[in-house]
């Protein structure tokens, strides 16, 4: 296992791996990595053959209407954000990511045995709670495990081999559940079974193949740093904080996209609730390509460029006269803006905190990501009934098209003003 | 621990667990074969007595989804208004939702499969299949006006990174052409609301060709709002209201109203008086998820799930005076249409 050594504050990635770019040494994916990969396609088909089947359940098999599921999912995203810096940072102070994750998996694991049971909306809303807050839980020390297991110059790789495999059960998991409607058609106890059994292998295979590793204390002892709050301010986090808010705020929901789509395009109107397919289709096929190029070409690179094949999206779908064509395009662009900025972004936040606060840096930067595409959905609504679908799509469009040109502008900046970059020597990378 | 006892750890928990579902599955698997073998509890009559028209001139007839498990499960069913306990007689249809007048008939359904969709389909007295659309997601209302304009309400799924918020999207189709309520003006006390989160659903016809009748929703609000269909309009005109039906008469509506304070709702079924604006709330315990459909103009009909039988309902009929009793209906049966 490689625990990473480097001592870098302040360190932004770009500049701290150098050493990647001049070593071209193929270095493989630790297997930690892979577990983890692991855990997370079992816990995705978990979730997502559950989160499919769901809503026909609630309507078709109780005969509810989910409207005030909805109500309250707005509440439960609110908590799993809070959840989720918590446990960032318990993670660190504890320096025991796996226990903290196990913690996550694991009432995942329990809200499933509690499905089981559940026929009210009520309890039903419950469970889906306790998922959300298992989620928010396990994320921040799971990525921190990555990076704790990976040398720095293939973070971008490693974090795009472990999308890959999360995408891979997020695809699955609902094939999965509709698979086993189409035999049993109220089979809905079924899946259930079934995604807790998914749940189980997640966690066996986490408790099994994933080391409890201390990453704090396996460091060399002169590397160290208290840990204090006050890393969550360090410049480049806050850099990257800022850079993400900003696009986060002009990040609007896929779903809204799919609306404009669907408005436009008959072939989009017939396959709508399908069309997340083809977007996760493309991400889980470009993980790994743009984590490879994060790492050559620069991780902040290609979080902008993923964030201008998100503009590129916005105009597809602003354009009068869509089709199939338009269509599939949209689809794969908003692939390619996931590979490129999902497992990108951790690999950016690890590597722009000491690494005694990994755990911390990550949760923070997925949290402000995640509220400021909450705020931007809410707006883009607004936007939405005021402006009417292509002038609000159009209207984002500007937003992002300016707040790429003025990121393109700070960043070069940056580097031109000189070293931002950790100047400290650095013990050489890629110990295995 | 031996990269050897991980493995084993590994290998065997997910056997079990793996095995453990597959029991269950095929345990589920032959309970369901079992059910659909079973003859269900209700007599049925399986062709079609009287096979009608384009336009149906037979006596009133009641359409409703059969829940009784067997092989007619989640098909269209019709008894007469005669004799809604009678032998039922099935068509080949299968619908989750449904509405039927003389000479219209929609069906709302899911189309499983490993990419799931949903359609609405139109047909005309005979069953002739006129027409189809599709939903952008999960079937939950439909409705026929005059001149067989139609409202459906779908919840909208299929948004994998969006916040997970259901939303509905309800549309009028009529003379070939399809208007979202969305795209109509609403106003609460003359002020237009474009809130990000206003939600439509349960539309109910007017008999004049125009006006209609749905809900609306921003936040946790719901409104009963009277539409134009002409002049593209909602009025919000009463609180707390959803999925409203208009009696047969046109002199009263009655709705869904949500009397719990929590954030879990619970429905009672509540008649407006449209002359006098008074509501009243009838007597009927259970929470009601259903858009309410007329009997007369003195009775209304609902469904109600049955208490530990997933899939199957049953529809209740009950009076719109304080003091009315519910009383059973249609075995195993959902989503009713009274074709007069």
């Amino acid at each position: 296992m490689y625990i990473s050594v480097s001592d870098r504050p302040g360190g932004t990635d770009d500049e701290a791996d150098d050493a990647a770019r001049v070593s071209r040494r193929p270095v493989r994916v630790a297997p930690t990595v892979v577990a983890l990969g692991f855990v997370s396609l079992f816990t995705d088909i978990s979730s997502e053959s559950v989160a499919a089947v769901l809503p026909l359940y609630i309507t078709a098999a109780l005969g509810l209407s989910p409207l005030a599921y909805g109500f309250l999912d707005g509440l439960y995203q609110g908590v799993s954000a809070i959840v989720r810096i918590a446990a960032g940072w318990a993670s660190d102070r504890g320096d025991r990511p796996k226990l903290i994750a196990l913690l996550g998996y694991g009432i995942s694991m329990l809200a499933r045995i509690a499905l089981l049971f559940s026929t009210g909306l009520g309890a039903i809303t419950a469970v889906v709670a306790f998922d959300r807050i298992g989620k928010g839980i396990r994320t921040a020390p799971r990525d921190a495990m990555i990076t704790a297991s990976s040398a720095p110059p293939i973070l971008g790789r490693a974090f795009g081999v472990h999308r890959t495999l999360d995408t891979v059960g997020a695809m699955v998991g609902p094939v999965l559940a509709f698979v086993v409607l189409l035999v049993i058609p109220d089979g809905y106890s079924t899946v259930f079974v079934l995604s807790l059994a998914c749940a189980i292998i997640g966690v066996t295979i986490l408790g099994a193949f994933v080391p409890n590793m201390r990453p704090n204390a396996e460091r060399a002892q002169s590397a160290r740093h208290p840990l204090k709050m006050r890393v969550l301010l360090a410049p480049a986090l806050r850099r990257l904080l800022i850079i993400a808010a900003l696009f986060g705020l002009l990040t609007v929901g896929d779903g809204f996209i799919y609306l404009v789509l669907q408005s436009k395009d008959s072939f989009a109107t017939v396959w709508f609730p399908l069309l997340y397919v083809g977007t996760n289709f493309a991400y889980l096929a470009l993980a790994v390509p743009f984590g490879r190029l994060a790492d050559r070409w620069g991780r902040m690179r290609v979080f902008v460029l993923g964030h201008g094949a998100l503009l590129a999206t916005y105009v597809l779908a602003a354009l009068p006269g869509i089709g199939v064509v338009t269509t599939v395009a949209c689809l794969l662009l908003l692939g390619v803006f996931y590979a490129a900025t999902d497992g990108v972004l951790a690999a950016l936040a690890a590597r722009s905190v000491p690494a005694e606060a990994t755990g911390s840096g990550i949760a923070a930067a997925q949290t402000v990501v995640a509220l400021a595409r909450f705020a931007a959905s809410t707006g883009f609504g607004v936007l939405w009934f005021t402006l009417g679908r292509t002038g609000a799509i159009t209207t984002v469009a500007i937003g992002l098209a300016v707040v790429l040109a003025v990121v393109v502008i700070l960043i070069r900046r940056m580097v031109r003003s000189g070293p931002v970059a950790d100047q400290r020597p650095r013990p050489p990378v890629g110990v295995q | 621990m031996t990269p050897r006892a991980r493995w084993a750890i590994v290998v065997v928990i997910t056997t079990i667990a793996l095995g453990a579902a597959s029991v269950y599955g095929a345990f589920a698997f032959a309970r369901y074969q079992q059910r659909q073998q079973t003859p269900p509890d209700v007599a049925i009559i399986a062709a079609p007595s009287s096979p009608a028209g384009p336009v149906d001139n037979g006596p009133a007839q009641v359409y409703f989804r059969n829940t009784a498990s067997g092989a007619d499960f989640g098909h269209v069913a019709s008894v007469p208004l005669s004799s809604p306990q009678g032998a039922r007689t099935i068509t080949d249809q299968v619908c989750d939702r449904l509405y039927a007048t003389r000479t219209d008939r929609v069906c709302l359904r899911t189309n499983p499969g490993i990419l799931t969709t949903f359609e609405a389909v139109e047909f005309n007295a005979a069953w002739t299949q006129l027409r189809t659309w599709p939903l952008p997601g999960i079937p939950s209302r439909v409705r026929i006006g005059a001149d067989d304009t139609v409202a459906t309400t779908a919840f909208v799924t299929g948004h994998a990174y969006a916040p997970t918020t259901f939303s509905t999207a309800t549309v009028i189709e009529r003379g070939g052409q399809s208007v979202n309520l969305e795209d109509y003006t609403f106003t609460i006390n003359g002020k237009t609301i474009t809130a990000a989160d206003r939600n439509f659903w349960g539309v109910t016809f007017a008999s004049d060709g125009d006006t209609f009748y749905a809900t609306a929703a921003t936040g946790r609000s719901t409104w009963l709002v009277r539409g134009s269909m002409s002049r593209r309009t909602l009025t919000a005109i009463h609180d707390t209201v959803e999925c409203p039906s208009l009696s047969p008469d046109g002199t009263h509506i009655a709705y869904k109203k949500n009397v719990a304070d929590g954030l879990v709702p619970d429905w009672r079924i509540a008649v407006l008086d449209v002359a006098t604006n008074t509501e009243t709330v009838l007597a009927e315990k259970h929470s009601v998820d259903d858009q309410v459909e007329w009997l007369d103009d003195s009775t209304v009909l609902y469904g109600l799930p049955r208490a530990g039988q997933t899939g199957d309902s049953d529809v209740w009929s009950i009076g719109i005076t304080a003091s009315a009793a519910p009383s059973l209906f249609i075995r195993h049966a959902w989503s009713p249409a009274v074709v007069r």
